[in-house]
């Protein structure tokens, strides 16, 4: 019974680590079934990490703060979509600036809102939600059904982005516009407006992975608190095989490294600290190299579409 | 189509310091013209926060260059930002995108202060000599990790470079807080041992802090152009960096070309973490670097790849991590906003970089239509 318990709260652990992950990585997938490849992932969501303090903060309620978040990440999407889609420039260089602008933008702000002192202001953070009757069977309840709401947010999110690009028109027309543009652009499909509602609509998706960080994972902003899951994100891509499913699988996987790495490292093992810190990015590495061959991106992934 | 390939392979095939007098001006013109528009937007947000940007700027422009010191401050943090915008440009050439500089600094330190630490009885230059070529190895191999598994794989190097970031950092930091680089106990920890006198690099202006570092690095700036503009596998790799496929049909080993490549990147990248261990800090740190990997991208962004840009990319950048310092203390400004700068500065160097092709093409189609009619 012991040993159900802590299987229980292991997975719930991992569920609720991996929901930044996967919210990033189904953003990704919108972004790259229409033929973007978006590095700046990271900046996004540091971007995002801030604004959901900032909006929790002078609003004192939290989903405000997923509001001004989401609103963040659709302004950082259009400006993407802008330097990529209208002037065609080099989506990798777009994405890595990007990620400088996250991370300078997300301190100067915070330093300028809140200083340097070291005190904590107390906002809202999302608490945990029991679903009834459901949360309360015993070694289920514990695992899946007492979770903060974004946590259901993002898994129920799985289906959905699923249905769309693989049972809608609409996401015909956008997978199409990520294989062939130029066969899409024939047949009518505005392939720049496609592009752009995918990278405003990815990148808000991104940014609700980064605003849960700040105000589910933890209950404040620090510095460079994504620590590089944008780029893990970009891998669970890979590993998800394009797929929304092969995300949710990928990001559980992932972060089932980090919550062994953090159970060892509650148990002082002799292991250096260090070590386990680095061990979800060892296996991302791992992982990536694994499965890399066998993901078939979408053809045009990365290439600017030009028209006539 | 077929009138986009000759602009994009001449800009990618000719020599950088391109033979043609008005290309040079006006990519000058561009990239100046960026820097202008992206310096003009970090003040409008300087002064979003109500402070008055004019003396936020006066107070960067003053630590940067005011003193004799000062300069030699530049000098001192322009050196890394050589090395790591070479490194991301050498990539970037041959078609790679390399973000993991900060690491491969990172281990390039570790490599040559073990050499500077452990190696004695060597006469001077020839043990820094050694503690270089250990630098570049240990940085080079590093990276060389992410060209094996890109080549074998497939695996991405954009996302591989990025996490061996994060496990090299944390692999210096156990290095010198419980392994085995760690100062001999009685010391403060996070730290290792000083290296040997023989291994330092000497001042270059005396009475600063600035060093031979800076020469190294110009060094490598020549190499770099040597390399790729003067050397037939230069020439290959430029033509792999254009197009991949078409250089394999070609009969270039594109293969070899990505593992020479990532090797020589991370190897100068290394080099910046040798010339802040043996010019700067003389000894190995946690944590040492304030992001001069990441800078790097920014550097060879605006300097176009090439050689010259790389320089002026590195003077910008190096000025405003000497400069940021006293703009922080005397304005308030946190110094984050200069990451917020190269951002802008990057992102206007490449949208008017892109403006400019379009409007080139416009005339282009211009010019045809009125010939035709």
């Amino acid at each position: 019974m012991d040993f159900l318990n802590t299987l229980a709260g292991w997975i719930a652990t991992d569920l609720r680590l991996a929901t930044p992950l996967l919210l990033a990585g189904l953003g990704l997938v919108i972004m790259n079934r229409a033929g973007i490849l978006n590095i700046g992932a990271e900046g996004t969501m540091l971007i995002a990490t801030l604004m959901a303090v900032v909006g929790s903060y002078y609003s004192g309620s939290v989903w405000i703060g997923m509001l001004f978040a989401m609103v963040s990440g659709a302004l950082v999407g259009f400006l993407f979509s802008l330097l990529t889609v209208t002037l065609r420039a080099n989506q990798v260089v777009v994405g890595a600036a990007i990620n400088i602008l996250g991370s300078g933008l997300s301190a100067t702000l915070f330093r300028i809102l809140f200083g340097v002192s070291s005190n904590v202001p107390l906002i809202d953070v999302f608490q945990p939600l029991n679903i009834p009757i459901l949360g309360d069977i015993p070694f289920f309840g514990t695992a899946f059904f007492q979770q903060m709401p974004v946590v259901y947010i993002a898994f129920l999110m799985v289906p959905m982005v699923s249905y769309y690009l693989f049972r809608t028109q609409s996401g015909l027309n956008l997978r199409a516009v990520g294989e062939n543009p130029k066969a899409a652009d024939t047949l009518g499909i505005s392939v720049y407006r496609t592009q752009y509602a995918a990278i405003v609509i990815g990148s808000m998706i991104i940014a609700m992975g980064g605003a849960f960080m700040s105000t589910g994972l933890t209950k404040f902003f620090s510095e460079e608190m994504v620590s590089g899951r944008g780029f893990i994100a970009l891998a669970a891509v890979i590993f998800g095989r394009y797929k929304p499913r092969g995300v949710m699988f990928a990001a559980i996987v992932f972060m089932a490294g980090t919550v062994t790495a953090n159970t060892l490292l509650a148990s002082s093992s002799q292991i250096p600290y260090q070590f386990l810190t680095m061990l979800p990015y060892i296996l991302t590495v791992i992982v990536l190299a694994t499965f890399a061959r066998s993901a078939i991106a979408p053809a045009s992934l990365g290439k600017p579409y030009k028209r006539g | 189509m077929k009138r986009q390939i000759p602009s994009q392979a001449r800009r990618a095939l000719s020599p950088a310091p391109n033979s043609k007098g008005a290309d040079i001006l006006r990519q000058m013109l561009v990239s100046v013209s960026a820097i202008v528009i992206a310096l003009l937007l970090g003040m409008g947000l300087i002064s979003l926060m109500k402070i008055s940007p004019v003396k936020a700027f006066s107070a960067l422009i003053e630590g940067a260059f005011s003193s004799k010191n000062a300069l030699s401050e530049t000098l001192v943090k322009l050196t890394p930002l050589l090395f790591t915008g070479i490194s991301y440009a050498l990539a970037s050439r041959c078609g790679l995108t390399n973000l993991g500089m900060e690491g491969q600094m990172y281990i390039g330190a570790l490599f040559s202060s073990y050499v500077g630490i452990n190696v004695s009885g060597l006469p001077p230059i020839l043990h820094v000599l050694l503690c270089i070529a250990a630098g570049f190895v240990g940085g080079g191999l590093w990276c060389l990790i992410a060209g094996a598994l890109k080549v074998w794989f497939g695996a991405s190097e954009i996302i591989v470079t990025v996490m061996l970031n994060t496990v090299a950092i944390y692999l210096i930091e156990f290095m010198v807080t419980s392994g085995p680089m760690l100062e001999p106990p009685g010391t403060v920890t996070g730290q290792s041992s000083p290296i040997l006198d023989s291994a330092r690099l000497a001042t270059l202006i005396p009475g600063t802090r600035s060093h031979w570092g800076f020469i190294l690095g110009l060094i490598c700036i020549f190499l770099f152009w040597l390399f790729l503009w003067k050397s037939k596998k230069g020439y290959e790799v430029r033509v792999s960096g254009y197009n991949l496929q078409a250089a394999a049909y070609s009969g270039i080993d594109t293969k070899k070309n990505i593992l020479l490549v990532t090797f020589l990147a991370g190897g100068v990248a290394g080099l910046a973490g040798v010339s802040e261990v043996l010019g700067v800090q003389g000894r190995l740190y946690a944590l040492f670097s304030p992001g001069y990997g990441f800078d790097g991208i920014a550097v060879a962004l605006i300097g176009m790849n090439s050689p010259i840009g790389i320089i002026v990319g590195a003077l910008l950048f190096g000025a405003f991590r000497a400069g940021g310092n006293r703009m922080q203390m005397r304005a308030q400004v946190p110094d984050a906003i200069v990451s917020v700068i190269q951002a802008f500065v990057i992102i206007a160097v490449v949208a008017s970089q892109m403006l400019l092709e379009i409007w080139n093409e416009h005339r282009l189609k211009k010019q045809q239509e009125s010939k035709e009619a």
